[in-house]
């Protein structure tokens, strides 16, 4: 028992000679985003505030994709989207289609709270947003030239594709459309020493996605997901965890199978096609696991026993 | 066992006192959906071409809330929302808060087959039906565009006063409202209230088919204009796969209710995944998944397995619903 937490910064194929100029400033984001968690947590704050505050530094990080940093459709603008869950109560909310809101994860809280409803999204969204009195700013804020870059990309190659795909150089060829990178998202999940869950996560979505296109990860119970078991975070390919209820699935083969939270992981991350899909998830006896079928996955966890990690590829890799 | 096997359903939490001739008007409609069904499948049609099918007769239909005759938004607008899933290779489509299109199943099933996504939504959707209509070789294609007046009935005009103003009662139970009995005894005595509202004002939401087809492959389709008085831009658990709509290569599944609940239990999903982890019977699962999974949420649900077995099951005031599989078996009905 004790208190764990868990976060990521998306999965995919993220290169294993990544440049250290793109390596580090994300390293120190997950490094950073740990700390303001554990402190949370050892601050006696509910699961649920930890996943909140901790989500909200990670969209307002430059280099992950949700909020600041979020990746572009492919009329050149951002459309954000983000749930939260109490497992506790399994009360959730959602938002999808934000364009202006800083903080999208802190709104699915509001609907989550202050609404009878659970999803709100595009006009309606924003309309609540204002009503809230939520943090909200023109939408340049939130376009970084590195996802200018990847969108101009992606439409030369004519793909939709995950973000975190490296700047081609010259003399490369464009990788076949199924080859992607399939990062994206970012995420957290935590429990207190009581065993209450939370899970929270959010995204800019795919480079070059239709205007509109909804993922995974509004959709409870395929990218967020938390109840009286475990609380869970996916990222990935959002069409393959959305077929696949891959956060709900490692909640329910424990639940019917009689699983542990790494064996329902590992289930579920094996049965989505290879390259699609990762995630974070944290039991309410306060285990951990972070499992991925990716080449990689930026992540961190914690535990109350001291201990700590931060990874990008897969153990024995580097 | 095995064969084929349909389910349909026009919604749940029905007001106990509807008037007999509208249960009679609900029976004859779900009786004529599942015959169009019926028929398909005696074609041997795929599942996932049955199930939009019928979903298109009960969106066109007023008399159900989905399509022409959905609930109104809270400024007296229609947004409609739908899935479609298709059990083989659980392919799936979703679309939410069209305003346009006369037939939102048909546009879930095209962002499925023809979008490099699965759910697509408000203005994205609407651009994407636009996009999909072409005339070729003389024939149309796509999906059939109309205005947002044609979705609104006389009747649902009177049910969003009716809500507006039961809102306000709920807030002040101490405020008489002449005339409008049935939702002060509603409001003071706390009684039948599906989603915050009086069940005599509640628009039973939603419609949805499952089917499973002669090789066994099984296919849900749901539909809703969503609730009453809802606020522009909420989506309920219709277009969410796993909540509203789900299928495997095991069962389908479609449900109807209080859409919070039903995500929070993602409903559809818990029906297959006792299947398939506890090794549940269809019925077995359907009848767990009501009485333990929906908490104090109001909600019932249709669902087919791959064996060709149908089942239903609801914890509310009554489900509009028909079955039918191919032993001969047929029932329509509205309450338990």
């Amino acid at each position: 028992m004790g208190w764990a937490i868990a976060l990521h910064g998306g999965a995919g194929d993220i290169a294993l000679n990544l440049e250290t100029e793109r390596r580090e400033p994300r390293e120190e984001g997950l490094r950073h985003c740990l700390e303001i968690g554990v402190a949370a947590l050892k601050a006696n704050k509910s699961p649920l505030d930890v996943v909140e505050l901790v989500v909200r530094e990670l969209e307002n990080h430059p280099h992950f994709n949700a909020g600041r940093g979020s990746v572009l459709t492919r009329n050149g603008t951002v459309e954000m989207e983000a749930s939260i869950m109490d497992g506790r109560t399994k009360k959730c909310g959602a938002v999808s289609g934000l364009t202006t809101v800083v903080n999208a994860i802190s709104l699915a809280r509001l609907v989550m709270e202050n609404t009878p409803h659970i999803y709100l999204a595009f006009d309606g969204a924003e309309a609540f947003a204002r009503e809230q009195g939520v943090e909200t700013v023109d939408s340049s804020y939130f376009v970084t030239p590195e996802n200018v870059a990847r969108l101009k990309q992606a439409q030369e190659a004519n793909r939709v594709q995950v973000d975190y795909t490296p700047p081609l150089q010259k003399e490369e060829q464009i990788p076949p459309a199924d080859g992607e990178s399939q990062i994206g998202t970012v995420g957290c999940v935590a429990v207190d020493g009581n065993g209450n869950l939370a899970a929270a996560t959010s995204t800019g979505g795919l480079v070059n996605k239709m205007v509109g296109r909804i993922g995974d990860t509004p959709i409870v119970g395929a990218g967020n997901y938390a109840n009286s078991y475990c609380a869970v975070s996916a990222t990935g390919k959002g069409e393959s965890i959305i077929r696949g209820t891959v956060a709900r699935d490692v909640a329910a083969l424990m639940e019917f199978k009689g699983l542990t939270l790494k064996e329902a992981a590992a289930y579920v991350v094996e049965s989505v096609p290879k390259g699609t899909c990762g995630l974070i998830a944290v039991s309410a006896t306060g285990e951990v696991t972070m499992q991925f079928n990716t080449t990689g996955m930026f992540r961190a966890s914690a535990t109350e026993d001291g201990h700590s990690e931060i990874g990008i590829w897969h153990p024995g890799q580097c | 066992m095995g064969g084929w096997a349909i389910a349909v359903h026009g919604g749940a939490g029905i007001d106990p006192n509807l008037p007999v001739e509208r249960q009679e008007e609900a029976k004859q409609l779900l009786t004529r959906c599942l015959n169009v069904g019926i028929s398909a499948l005696r074609t041997n049609c795929p599942a996932i071409d049955v199930v939009e099918l019928v979903v298109r007769e009960l969106e066109t239909d007023p008399l159900f809330n989905s399509g022409r005759g959905s609930a109104l938004t809270e400024h007296g607008t229609v947004e409609m929302e739908a899935s479609i899933m298709d059990g083989k290779g659980r392919r799936c489509g979703a679309v939410s808060g069209l305003v346009t299109v006369k037939n939102p199943i048909s546009l879930a099933r095209l962002v499925m087959d023809k979008s490099p996504h699965s759910y697509l939504a408000f203005s994205g959707a609407e651009a994407f039906a636009r996009q999909q209509v072409c005339w070729c070789c003389g024939d149309f294609q796509g999906v059939e565009l109309v205005d947002n007046e044609y979705f609104i009935t006389e009747e649902n005009k009177g049910m969003l006063k009716q809500a507006k103003e039961a809102n306000s009662i709920l807030f002040d139970y101490r405020i008489p409202l002449p005339g409008n009995e049935t939702c002060l005894a509603a409001a003071a005595e706390n009684v039948l209230q599906m989603n915050g509202l009086p069940i005599s004002v509640y628009a039973p939401e939603t419609v949805g088919c499952v089917v499973v087809d002669c090789q066994g492959n099984c296919a849900a389709a749901t539909s809703t204009g969503g609730l009453m008085n809802k606020m522009t831009g909420r989506i309920g658990d219709s277009p969410i796969i796993g909540s509203g709509t789900y299928a495997c290569d095991l069962c389908a599944v479609s449900c109807t209710g209080e859409g919070e609940a039903i995500i929070r239990a993602t409903l559809a999903r818990e029906v297959a995944a006792v299947m398939e982890y506890r090794g549940m019977g269809l019925q077995e699962a359907v009848n767990f998944v009501i009485k333990e999974k929906l908490d104090e949420g109001k909600a019932g649900l249709i669902a087919v397995s791959s064996k060709g077995e149908v089942a239903y099951g609801f914890n509310c005031t009554g489900m509009f619903r028909g079955c039918a599989s191919q032993d001969g078996f047929m029932e329509v009905g509205l309450w338990e």
